[in-house]
């Protein structure tokens, strides 16, 4: 039923996406909590219905406009910077595993990783919804 | 004893966050604060019983700290795929997880998870509360249904054998020779996948219960099999909506912050206590809480007060 080649490269590839995602969790955090502490440090006296509820300005929802406001060093750019890696580690998931079962041969696997990544960055990039 | 006090005491601080209903008088400071704390013992309990973070995230986000439901959910999927993440990094090396058929599967979910993020943006919040308070009661009622032994590994049938997704994986009692399983009825699980998709981009949550549903009893897949793969759904699922909730707007950096770094912190401590809590007690403590959670979300939903 399953070749012991095909098992072992499995094997592999599962170490590699565990680093993968442990990596981007880690980066994802620190960065958060940089933001985070400059954020609060800014605006931690002031009320909170000011601050809060309303419609995200377009600073901190497209990834332009996010790595904008990062250069300009706002603590919620920061934020929102962590916030963007941490989704786009499973994203960097998927990739992985496309070009592991690519480099397999293995199309039909290719293929349907290949389609999950294209729905992901659909979604990411603002296309559907 | 011990750790059933550290649960009184948990949902005695989520309880008291809820109360709080001076939130307009706070500073950002002090929100953050709050809201830390309540996502630290959610993430925490979320753990222990294996439910997720985020059944209890968005309830104390929207009935204590008066949070639009929309940026409670936004805020919510963030810590999942945090969650998510980190346990699978962890679970990946012992070589339970089975990526073809996470793979497949995801594609449902997926779909599901965009399909649930774009009805969010166009139902009323009040129906999200009332959808919300539905799936509280479904969880309870899994949590504290006896677990029915598990059925005998079964044969793989022929869509599954054509999809290749039969594997083997460590057997347990620590015999060296890997344990090889079949998968059934693939079509099947591929339309509860497209829902738990939709209720995660909905709800925020994660869903893992009604994957480990469908993989565990439509699949008949061993039970570690489905809880693992399951996991390694989840954060590519809660991906999915996230891009669009991000690209929406409802992706707030000040309330987000603390709620992913508390439930990630509250996951990753719940994972170590897992191995020594009496989870049955556990259990029933918490399906006693989510219960009045339900009702306060139906209700205030039904009222519009959400």
């Amino acid at each position: 039923m399953m070749r012991y080649g095909q098992e072992w490269s499995d094997r592999r590839l599962e170490t590699v996406l565990g680093t993968v995602l442990r990596f981007g969790v880690t980066a994802a955090a620190l960065v958060v909590v940089a933001g985070g502490g400059i954020y609060l440090w800014r605006h931690g006296g002031e009320p909170v219905s000011l601050s809060l509820f309303r419609g995200e300005p377009s600073d901190f929802r497209t990834p332009n406009g996010i790595l904008r406001s990062v250069l300009s060093l706002r603590g919620r750019g920061l934020i929102q910077l962590g916030l963007l890696i941490l989704i786009a580690t499973p994203v960097a998931r998927v990739a992985f595993a496309v070009a592991s079962f690519a480099w397999e041969r293995d199309r039909f696997y290719a293929g349907v990783a290949s389609l999950v990544l294209i729905l992901l960055l659909a979604s990411l990039a603002g296309w559907v919804g | 004893m011990y750790y059933i006090c550290i649960i009184v005491f948990l949902n005695i601080t989520i309880k008291a966050t809820m109360v709080l209903e001076t939130v307009h008088a706070m500073t950002t400071l002090g929100f953050t604060i709050v809201t830390l704390a309540g996502s630290l013992a959610a993430g925490f309990l979320g753990a222990l019983t294996g439910l997720g973070g985020g059944i209890i995230v968005v309830p104390m986000l929207t009935l204590g700290l008066h949070v639009d439901i929309r940026y409670a959910v936004g805020a919510s999927l963030v810590s999942v795929i945090a969650t998510s993440s980190g346990a699978a990094a962890a679970y990946i090396r012992e070589g339970y997880t089975n990526i073809r058929i996470g793979m497949l599967l995801e594609i449902a979910t997926t779909l599901g998870a965009i399909a649930g993020a774009m009805l969010a943006a166009r139902l009323p919040t009040g129906a999200i509360a009332v959808a919300f308070g539905a799936m509280l009661l479904f969880s309870a009622w899994m949590n504290l249904r006896p677990q029915p032994e598990h059925l005998e590994p079964a044969r793989t049938d022929r869509i599954a054998s054509w999809l290749r997704l039969g594997s083997s994986c460590p057997a347990e009692g620590g015999t060296k020779t890997p344990r090889t399983y079949g998968v059934q009825r693939v079509p099947a699980a591929f339309a509860w996948m497209g829902l738990a998709g939709i209720l995660s981009g909905l709800l925020g949550i994660g869903s893992g219960a009604l994957k480990v549903l469908a993989m565990d009893k439509v699949m008949r897949l061993p039970f570690k099999v489905s809880t693992t793969t399951s996991n390694f759904m989840i954060g590519v699922t809660a991906a999915a909506s996230a891009g669009i909730y991000l690209s929406r707007g409802y992706i707030d950096p000040g309330i987000t912050m603390p709620v992913m770094l508390g439930v990630l912190t509250g996951a990753l401590l719940g994972a170590k206590v897992l191995v020594r809590a009496r989870v049955r007690v556990l259990r029933w403590i918490f399906s006693g809480t989510v219960l009045v959670l339900a009702y306060e979300m139906i209700f205030n939903g039904l009222r519009g007060r959400l």
